[in-house]
C-alpha cells in the first residue's frame, strides 16, 4: 500500500467544531482524501479501480450511491470502475479486502480505497439510532438510548465481575491516556488539542447510569467523527507505474476477513471471538505471531474493546488484557506500542474510514512519514497489524503488514 | 387530595408571558412524569394555559414543543424505561416523539379564565396588579366546586391580601420563579399562617420534582429577592445622584454601575440589572411595596422621569436588551441616558476621565466570571475586599460602601422577619441572582 491520506477527525474535540455553523460534508472528506492520495501517485489516472467503505452515509447525510463519488474527485477517475462496500465499522477494512482481491486477481494493478464518514450531521442522541444499525435491528428496543456504548457496557459489565471492577477502570483509564498522548502528537486528531491535564483522573469519572451507560463514562468511548482516509492498493506493476519508490509502500503479507452471525450473541461477553479468528488467520497467511508484531492498530471503539482486543490478539491470556495496558506494553514506549496516532478515542472514529485510517497509520510508521507520532520499528519485528471491528465483534478485517526496508 | 390528584387539572394563568410561560414548561413536564407512571395509566390530566392575548398563544406552543424536544432529548435513557411496553416505538426518535405528543396532548391554550373552573391547582403569573389578581381568584373561587389551591407568582405583593380579599381560606401561597423558570433553580416559597400543612408539603414536593432550591419567604412586601432588590437598586440610585455633585449624572450612573458591576465582581452592575428586568418594573414594583414599607420611602423621582419619558428598559420579543438608563449594542452598554440632555451620551466620550477619578482597582478584584467559577470564590472575594478597604482610591472606598449597605439590607431582611436566615438571604442572591458570594458576609465589614 502507498500513497496515504487523511482529513482532520473533525468533532466536538476539535476547537474548529460549532454545533450551529454549517460544516463540510461528504463530497469534501472523499475529494480531500481522494486527492491526498492520487496526488501522491502521480495522478488519478494510475488508478484502474475505486473502492468505498463507508457506513450509513444513507441516514447521516441521505446519499447512497458513493462508488459514484469517484469521479468527482478528479476528473481523471471518470468511468473506472467503482464501488461502496459496507460492514458497519469495518467499512473501511473492506474497502481494502476489495482493493487487495483486486489485485490479487490481476483485475487491477492500482485500487483507490477511500473510508469516508460524516456523521456530525446528527444530534448524539440520533447517531446512536444509527449506529445502533451496525446491529440487529430486532435487539434495537431492548437496548440502550446509546446502544453501541450500552453493548459494550454489558461486555465490561461481565468483564469487571470476573476480573476485578478496580483493575479494569483502572486500564481504561490509562488506555484513555495512551490515547490522548498519541493523538496530541497527530495534527490530524480529533484530540490533538486535548489540553486536560491528568487525563486517568478524567477518564476515572463514575459512569452516570442515569444519562448514559451503566459501566462506561463518555471517556470510554470513541469519539463521533467526521472524516475520510484513502490509500492506493497496488502490485508490483502498480507501483512502477505510479513511480513510488518500494521504501516509501508498505507490503500486505497476511489478511484474516471473518464475519458472524448478526443474530447470535457472544458466547463469552468477555472475549471477541470473531477478531481473535480473523487475528489467526492473519497471522498463519504472514507466517508470524503476535510476538513478531512492532505495533498494532486495533479497533478501540470503547476502551473494553481495547482491552478485549489485547487479549484476542494473544499478546495476554484472557482476563489479563488490563494488566497488560496497566503494565504499559501499549503504551508509546512499551514494548509494543497500539494506536500510535491515538486510535479510535483519540484520533476519532469516522466509521467508515476508520479501517482505511489504520493502515495509513502503519503505513506512515513503516514508512517514516508519521511527523510527531513516529515511532521507530525494530529491525527484529518488521510487521504491523491492524484490526478492523464492525459492530459487536460480528465483521473483522485484521491485515498483516510488513516494512519494506 | 394526595399529590398527583392534586395535578390532575392544573391551570396556568397568564401562560403566555415571560415567566408564565416557563411555568407552564415546568407543569406540564411535572404532570406528564406522572401521567406516564403505569399506576396512573388510566388517569386524565389536563392543563389549562390561559392567557388573554390570543395572537400570542401558537407562539406560545411553538415555544412548549420546542422545550419539550429539548427536554426530551436530555432524558431519553430515562423515556425508553418509560415506553419500554410500547412496542411500535423503537428509536430514540420514536420515543422522543411519543413524549412530546403525550405532554403536548395534557395542555389546552385558551383565552378564557372559565377553563380553570374545574382546575385543583392554580398557577398566576398574570401582571404585578393585586386588584387584577384578586379579581381573577375570586371568580374562579366562586364557580370552582374543588376547593382549589392558588400558587402565585407574585414578587412582591403580600399573600395574606390576596388571600383575604379573595376570599380563599388560606388556599393561597407565593411560589415565586425567578427568570427563566425553566432554568434558574430558586423558588421563593412565600407561606402564610392560614395555609394547611398538605399545602405547604405539597409545595415543596413539586418544587423537588421541578428539581429547584426552595428558599422560605415571610409573607412581607417584596419578600426576599426583591426585598433586597428593590432596596438596593434605591441606593444605587441615590448614590448616583449623590456622586452628580462631582459630575454630570449620566457620568455618575456610569461610575456607580461600574462599582457595583467590576468591584463589587457581580455579574451586572446596578443600573443594567434595572434595564435588565425593566425601569418600568422596578417602579412599579417599589410602588407595589412602599405602602407596606413603615419607615422607608421605596421611591425614586429618578425612575419616574425616566418612565415618563418612555425610557422603560426591558426585552424585545427575542431576548434582547431595550436601552434604558443605558443603552446597548449587541447587549453591551455603550452610552448612558442623561436626563437633563433627554439623551444618550456615549460612554467613550467620559469613560477615561471617570475612570481616572474612581482610580484604578486591586488585582485581587477578579470579573465575576472568574470568580464565579472559582472553587474558591469565598476565599477570593474576601481577598479582594480586603485588599478594596486599603486601597487609597475614590471608587474603592466607594465600593466598599456599597458592599456594606448591601450587607445591611441583608441583615434588615432577617431581623424584619422576611427572611429565616442569612444563608436564605446569601442563597436568594446565588442562586437568583448569580451572585458569586452572598450580601451578609464577614469580609465587607
Amino acid at each position: 500500500m502507498i500513497a496515504g491520506y487523511n482529513t482532520i477527525s473533525m468533532g466536538t474535540g476539535r476547537k474548529e467544531f460549532n454545533p450551529r455553523k454549517e460544516r463540510p460534508g461528504l463530497e469534501h472528506y472523499i475529494k480531500e482524501a481522494g486527492e491526498g492520495t492520487i496526488r501522491q501517485i502521480g495522478g488519478g489516472e494510475h488508478v484502474d479501480e475505486g473502492v468505498v467503505g463507508n457506513f450509513m452515509a444513507s441516514r447521516f447525510n441521505k446519499q447512497a450511491h458513493l462508488g459514484a463519488f469517484l469521479g468527482m474527485i478528479d476528473p481523471s477517475l471518470r468511468l473506472k470502475p467503482a464501488t461502496r462496500v459496507e460492514g458497519a465499522c469495518a467499512s473501511g477494512g473492506l474497502a481494502l479486502v476489495t482493493g487487495i482481491k483486486s489485485a490479487l486477481a490481476g483485475s487491477a494493478e492500482v485500487v483507490l480505497a477511500l473510508g469516508v464518514e460524516v456523521q456530525n450531521t446528527v444530534k448524539a442522541i440520533y447517531g446512536a439510532d444509527i449506529l445502533a444499525g451496525a446491529g440487529w435491528f430486532q435487539r434495537r428496543k431492548e437496548g440502550h438510548a446509546y446502544f453501541f456504548p450500552g453493548q459494550f457496557s454489558d461486555r465490561a459489565g461481565v468483564y469487571f465481575e470476573k476480573y476485578g471492577r478496580d483493575k479494569s477502570r483502572k486500564a481504561f483509564a490509562r488506555w484513555y491516556r495512551n490515547a490522548v498522548e498519541n493523538a496530541r502528537l497527530c495534527p490530524t486528531a480529533q484530540e490533538f488539542e486535548n489540553k486536560t491535564a491528568d487525563l486517568e483522573v478524567l477518564a476515572l469519572t463514575e459512569p452516570n447510569p442515569k444519562s448514559f451507560t451503566d459501566h462506561l463514562n463518555v471517556f470510554d468511548c470513541s469519539k463521533v467523527s467526521d472524516g475520510a482516509s484513502a490509500i492506493a492498493i497496488v502490485t508490483e506493476e502498480g507501483l512502477n507505474r505510479c513511480g513510488v519508490a518500494l521504501k516509501d509502500a508498505v507490503e500486505v503479507v497476511g489478511i484474516g476477513h471473518a464475519t458472524d452471525d448478526l443474530t447470535a450473541l457472544p458466547a463469552d461477553p468477555t472475549r471477541l471471538d470473531t477478531v481473535a479468528h480473523a487475528v489467526k488467520i492473519a497471522l498463519e497467511s504472514a507466517g508470524i505471531t503476535a510476538s513478531d508484531l512492532a505495533t498494532v492498530e486495533t479497533h478501540d471503539c470503547f476502551t473494553i474493546a481495547g482491552i478485549l482486543g489485547v487479549e484476542a490478539i494473544g499478546l495476554a491470556p484472557q482476563g489479563k488484557g488490563a494488566d497488560f495496558v496497566l503494565d504499559g506494553h501499549t503504551a508509546r514506549d512499551g514494548k509494543i506500542p497500539f494506536n500510535t496516532t491515538g486510535g479510535l478515542i483519540g484520533w476519532g472514529h469516522p466509521t467508515g474510514a476508520t479501517g482505511v485510517h489504520q493502515a495509513v497509520t502503519i503505513w506512515e510508521q513503516f514508512t517514516g512519514k508519521a511527523g510527531d507520532a513516529q515511532i521507530s520499528i525494530p529491525a527484529d519485528r518488521p510487521y504491523g497489524l491492524t484490526i478492523n471491528m464492525g459492530g459487536d465483534d460480528r465483521t473483522v478485517v485484521a491485515i498483516v503488514y510488513k516494512k519494506t526496508v | 387530595m394526595e399529590y398527583t390528584e392534586r395535578l390532575s387539572n392544573v391551570s396556568v394563568l397568564g401562560a403566555a408571558g415571560k415567566m408564565g410561560s416557563g411555568i407552564l414548561l415546568l407543569s406540564a413536564l411535572e404532570v406528564a412524569d406522572q401521567m406516564l407512571k403505569p399506576e396512573n395509566k388510566d388517569k386524565h390530566f389536563v392543563v389549562n394555559a390561559v392567557d388573554v392575548t390570543s395572537s400570542a398563544l401558537p407562539g406560545l406552543m411553538k415555544y412548549i414543543r420546542a422545550q419539550v424536544l429539548k427536554a426530551a432529548e436530555k432524558k431519553t435513557v430515562l423515556l425508553r424505561k418509560l415506553y419500554a411496553g410500547r412496542k411500535d416505538l423503537i428509536e430514540n426518535s420514536d420515543i422522543i416523539g411519543a413524549y412530546i405528543e403525550d405532554v403536548m396532548g395534557i395542555i389546552r391554550p385558551g383565552i378564557r379564565i372559565e377553563a380553570a373552573y374545574e382546575s385543583t391547582l392554580i398557577f398566576e403569573a398574570v401582571s404585578e396588579n393585586a386588584g387584577l389578581k384578586t379579581r381573577l381568584f375570586n371568580q374562579i373561587n366562586e364557580n370552582n366546586p374543588n376547593k382549589p389551591w392558588f400558587f402565585t407568582n407574585t414578587s412582591s405583593v403580600p399573600i395574606g391580601g390576596l388571600d383575604k380579599e379573595a376570599g380563599l381560606d388560606g388556599r393561597i401561597l407565593g411560589f415565586h420563579f425567578y427568570n427563566p423558570p425553566a432554568v434558574q433553580k430558586l423558588v421563593e416559597l412565600i407561606t402564610t399562617p392560614s395555609n394547611s400543612n398538605g399545602m405547604k408539603e405539597f409545595a415543596l414536593q413539586l418544587a423537588k420534582n421541578m428539581r429547584k432550591v426552595v428558599v422560605p419567604s415571610n409573607d412581607i412586601a417584596g419578600f426576599i429577592g426583591n426585598g433586597h432588590f428593590m432596596r438596593d437598586a434605591l441606593y444605587g440610585i441615590n448614590q448616583a445622584t449623590v456622586l452628580s455633585s462631582d459630575m454630570p449624572l449620566h457620568e455618575a450612573i456610569y461610575a456607580i454601575n461600574r462599582i457595583s458591576q467590576d468591584y463589587l465582581m457581580r455579574p451586572m452592575g446596578i443600573f443594567q440589572l434595572i434595564d435588565y428586568v425593566g425601569v418600568d418594573v422596578v417602579r412599579f414594583i417599589m410602588n407595589v411595596m412602599n405602602p407596606y414599607m413603615a419607615d422607608e420611602n421605596l421611591h425614586s423621582p429618578l425612575l419616574d422621569q425616566l418612565f415618563e419619558v418612555g425610557v422603560k428598559g426591558g426585552q424585545f420579543a427575542d431576548g434582547s436588551q431595550k436601552d434604558g438608563f443605558l443603552k446597548y449594542e449587541k447587549g453591551k452598554p455603550v452610552a448612558v441616558y442623561s436626563p437633563e440632555k433627554g439623551a444618550y451620551i456615549p460612554v467613550s466620550d467620559f469613560a477615561n476621565s471617570v475612570d481616572t477619578w474612581l482610580g484604578t482597582l486591586p488585582e485581587s478584584v477578579l470579573s465575576w466570571k472568574n470568580l464565579v467559577k472559582a472553587p474558591n470564590k469565598e476565599m477570593l472575594a474576601a481577598k479582594a475586599f480586603s485588599d478594596l478597604k486599603t486601597f487609597q482610591e475614590k471608587g474603592a472606598a466607594m465600593a466598599v460602601q456599597y458592599a456594606r449597605h448591601s450587607r445591611e439590607i441583608g441583615m434588615k431582611l432577617v431581623s424584619d422577619g422576611v427572611a429565616v436566615t442569612a444563608e436564605d438571604v446569601n442563597t436568594v442572591l446565588l442562586t437568583g441572582f448569580f451572585h458569586a458570594y452572598g450580601p451578609i458576609n464577614d469580609f465587607v465589614v
